[in-house]
C-alpha cells in the first residue's frame, strides 16, 4: 500500500499541475486510489492524494530552483522547469536530506544532452559549479596540513590528499562571475521579503547567453565558512589534480610542467603555489597511522 | 489545585534567575513554569516557551543576543559533515538551549531504519546535547525513494507494531528518549482499524516513548477529517507528552494545509489551553517555517503560550 501510494504521490503532475487521471495502466486514477484512500463530505480521494502530489513537486522543485539558480538562468524558466521534472522523474530523491537533490543532475544532463540544446554545454558547465558549491558548503573539513609538516618532505613519496570540499573544475566558459552575481541577486530577494524568491530574471538570460567558450579552470572551495571559487592557471589545475589522484608530488610536478611546455616552470614557483594552498586549507594533515604517505627525506 | 490538578501538592521553590537572565519570566510566570511536570521523555528538564531556530533571524540572535528559552532545530538541517550550518549551530550552542526535532526518520515506513541517518542523527546529540528528540509519527519513503513528506498512516494494529518496533530501535542506538508527533493530515485509509488518537496512544505505549503533541495538527487534522479536535486532546496519555508544538496554517474552501506561515488561530490556543489544563505546563514550540516574519514577532507570538500557564494558587497560611 505504500508502494501504491508513494508512486501516486511521486508522479509527474499535468500540465496545469494536477494529478494525472489516468493511472499507468490506462484506468482511470480515481478508481485506483479510491481502492485505499477514503474520500470525504468534500474532497474525492484523488483529490485527497492529489494534495500530497502537488506538494511532492512544489517542495521538490523548489529546492532545485534554489539549488540552481545559475543554470535557471542559463536555460530560462521553461527549459529549467522542464528538466528539473524529467530529472526528478528519472532520479527520485534517494536520501534523507534534499541537499543531496541535484548530486546527480550532471550525470543527467550529459544523459539527455536534448533537454539543454541549444546551450547543451554551457549549462552543463554551470550544473557542476552549482553542484560543486553545493559539496563546497558542507563537506566535512579535516585537519590542515601545517606548512611546516611540508619540510624535510621526500617528494618522490610524498602524497598530499585534497579536503573533502574541494572540488577541481575545468570548463569551458568563464562563469564564475556570473554565477557569484546570480547568487548575491538571489540572496538580496531574500533578505527583502523573506518569502522564497527564485533568482530568475531575465536580465540574467540574456547575459548567459553571451557566454563564449573559453577554458576556465576553478578550485571551488571553503575559506572560513564560506565557498570561494579560485582560479587556477592550467599549470597548477593538472598539478592539483595529480594530487587528488593521489601520486607523489615529483610525478605531478612532472605533469605539472609537461603540460606548461614549451615554458619552464620554476621549482620556486611551485613551492609557491603549494604553500598558497596550505595556506587556504586545501591539504590534509598526514594520518600518523600511514607513516608512508609523508615520507620524509631521512 | 494547581495546574497540574494535584491537590495538595507543595509549592516548589522559585527558581532563581540564571547568571545571564536567561529565564527572562515574571516571577508568576516563572513560578508557573517551574511547576513543569517534567517528565522521563523530555529527560525532567523545565523547558518553557520556545522557538524554531530559523536562517533569517541568525544575524539578530548573533547582534541582539535575544533571551530565547530554548530553540528548536531540524536536526537534518545539520546532519552534515561541516561548513556554515554547524559554524552557526556550534554559535548557537554557546548560549542557548537546542532541542532536536527530525523530519525523515519515518518510523512507521515499511522498510527498516536508515544505519547511516541514525549514525548522523547519534553524531549531531553527541554535539547539541539534546536532552530528547522528536521526530513524527508517518511514513514517506519507499524502496529507498524519499518523498520528504509527512505521509499519514493506516491506523491498524500491525502498523503500530511495527513503528513501535523501531522507534524502540532508535531510542536503544541513539541513547536519548524519543517523542513522536502526530502530523497534520490531508488523506485516511480504508483499512484503519482505530481512530488516529487510538493509534497514537497504541505506538508510545507499545514504544514506551514521549508523545510531541501538535494541537495546530490536531485542528488540521479534525477539519480535513471531521473529527472533534478535544476528543484527541482529552485521550492521550497526558503523562507521555513531552513537548507540545503550536503553529499556524492556512485554511482553503474543502481543506486546510498545515502550512506554518501565520500566527496561531484563537481555537488553537483553545486547544493548547485544554492540553495545558491536562498536561500541566510543558516545553511549547511555535513552528513559524515559511513567509517568516522578524524575530521578534515570531518570539512575540510564541511568548502568547505564556497566558495559558495558569500560576498554581499559593495556599492560604
Amino acid at each position: 500500500m505504500q508502494r501504491l501510494v508513494a508512486t501516486a504521490v511521486m508522479r509527474p503532475l499535468t500540465p496545469t499541475r494536477r494529478m494525472n487521471p489516468r493511472w499507468f495502466d490506462g484506468s482511470p486514477s480515481q478508481q485506483v486510489v479510491t481502492r485505499v484512500i477514503k474520500p470525504n463530505d468534500r474532497l474525492s480521494s484523488l483529490e485527497r492524494l492529489e494534495l500530497y502530489n502537488r506538494q511532492y513537486w512544489f517542495r521538490l522543485l523548489d529546492c532545485l530552483f534554489e539549488d540552481y539558480p545559475g543554470l535557471l538562468s542559463v536555460l530560462g524558466m521553461r527549459k529549467f522547469s522542464r528538466l528539473a521534472r524529467e530529472y526528478l522523474t528519472a532520479c527520485p530523491s534517494t536520501s534523507f536530506t534534499m541537499r543531496n537533490l541535484g548530486r546527480f543532475l550532471v550525470d543527467f544532463i550529459q544523459a539527455h544532452p536534448a533537454l539543454a540544446e541549444p546551450r547543451y554545454q554551457l549549462a552543463l558547465d554551470m550544473a557542476r559549479l552549482e553542484w560543486a558549491h553545493v559539496e563546497a558548503f558542507d563537506n566535512a573539513a579535516l585537519p590542515t596540513l601545517e606548512d611546516e609538516d611540508l619540510h624535510d618532505a621526500d617528494p618522490r613519496t610524498l602524497r598530499l590528499r585534497l579536503q573533502p570540499h574541494l572540488t577541481l573544475l575545468q570548463l569551458d566558459h568563464e562563469l564564475d562571475d556570473f554565477l557569484i552575481a546570480v547568487r548575491r541577486s538571489q540572496q538580496g530577494r531574500h533578505e527583502a521579503s523573506n518569502a522564497f524568491g527564485n533568482s530568475y530574471h531575465p536580465s540574467n538570460q540574456e547575459r548567459a547567453h553571451r557566454f563564449a567558450r573559453k577554458p576556465c579552470h576553478l578550485a571551488v572551495h571553503r575559506y572560513r565558512d564560506s565557498v570561494f571559487y579560485k582560479r587556477l592557471k592550467p599549470a597548477q589545475f593538472v598539478l592539483l589534480s595529480a594530487l587528488h589522484r593521489r601520486l607523489p608530488l615529483e610525478r605531478s610536478v612532472e605533469q605539472a610542467r609537461k603540460s606548461h611546455y614549451p615554458a619552464i616552470i620554476q621549482t620556486s614557483q611551485i613551492a609557491h603555489w603549494c604553500r598558497d594552498w596550505a595556506a587556504l586549507g586545501w591539504f590534509v594533515a598526514f594520518d600518523t597511522k600511514k607513516p608512508t604517505e609523508n615520507c620524509k627525506n631521512t | 489545585m494547581n495546574a497540574k490538578g494535584k491537590a495538595g501538592a507543595s509549592q516548589p521553590e522559585p527558581t532563581p534567575l540564571s547568571a545571564t537572565g536567561a529565564k527572562g519570566r515574571s516571577p508568576l510566570l516563572r513560578f508557573a513554569w517551574d511547576s513543569v511536570p517534567a517528565n522521563r521523555f523530555n529527560a525532567y528538564t523545565d523547558y518553557g516557551v520556545g522557538i524554531g531556530l530559523r536562517i533569517p533571524h541568525y544575524r539578530h540572535i548573533f547582534e541582539r543576543k535575544p533571551v530565547v528559552n530554548w530553540f528548536e532545530i531540524i536536526s537534518e538541517n545539520f546532519m552534515c559533515d561541516g561548513g556554515r550550518p554547524l559554524a552557526m549551530l556550534d554559535k548557537i550552542l554557546e548560549q542557548y538551549r537546542v532541542v532536536q526535532h527530525g523530519v525523515s526518520m519515518y518510523f512507521g515506513s515499511a522498510e527498516p531504519l536508515n544505519r547511516e541517518h541514525l549514525k548522523k542523527l547519534k553524531r549531531l546529540i553527541k554535539r547539541t546535547k539534546t536532552p530528547w528528540i522528536s521526530d513524527h509519527l508517518c511514513w514517506g519513503s519507499v524502496d529507498g525513494r524519499y518523498t520528504h513528506d509527512l505521509l499519514p498512516m493506516p491506523y491498524t494494529f500491525a502498523a503500530a507494531r511495527v513503528t513501535a518496533r523501531k522507534i524502540r530501535e532508535a531510542r536503544d542506538f541513539l541513547e536519548v528518549p524519543i517523542a513522536v508527533e502526530n502530523v497534520s493530515s490531508y488523506a485516511e485509509f480504508h483499512v484503519s482499524e482505530m481512530t488516529e488518537w487510538e493509534f497514537l496512544t497504541e505506538v508510545v505505549e507499545s514504544a514506551d516513548c514521549g508523545i510531541l503533541l501538535d494541537v495546530n495538527n490536531i485542528y488540521v487534522s479534525a477539519f480535513n477529517h471531521n473529527f472533534n479536535p478535544l476528543d484527541y486532546v482529552n485521550y492521550v496519555p497526558a503523562d507521555r507528552v513531552a513537548q507540545i508544538h503550536i503553529a499556524g496554517h492556512s485554511r482553503y474552501h474543502k481543506y486546510i494545509l498545515d502550512t506554518h506561515d501565520h500566527p496561531v488561530i484563537d481555537p488553537v490556543w483553545k486547544l493548547y489551553e485544554r492540553a495545558i489544563e491536562r498536561i500541566g505546563p510543558t516545553a511549547t514550540l511555535l513552528e513559524w517555517d515559511d513567509r517568516i516574519p522578524t524575530f521578534d514577532e515570531v518570539h512575540r507570538e510564541a511568548l502568547k503560550a505564556n497566558q495559558y500557564v495558569t500560576p498554581p494558587k499559593v495556599a492560604s497560611r
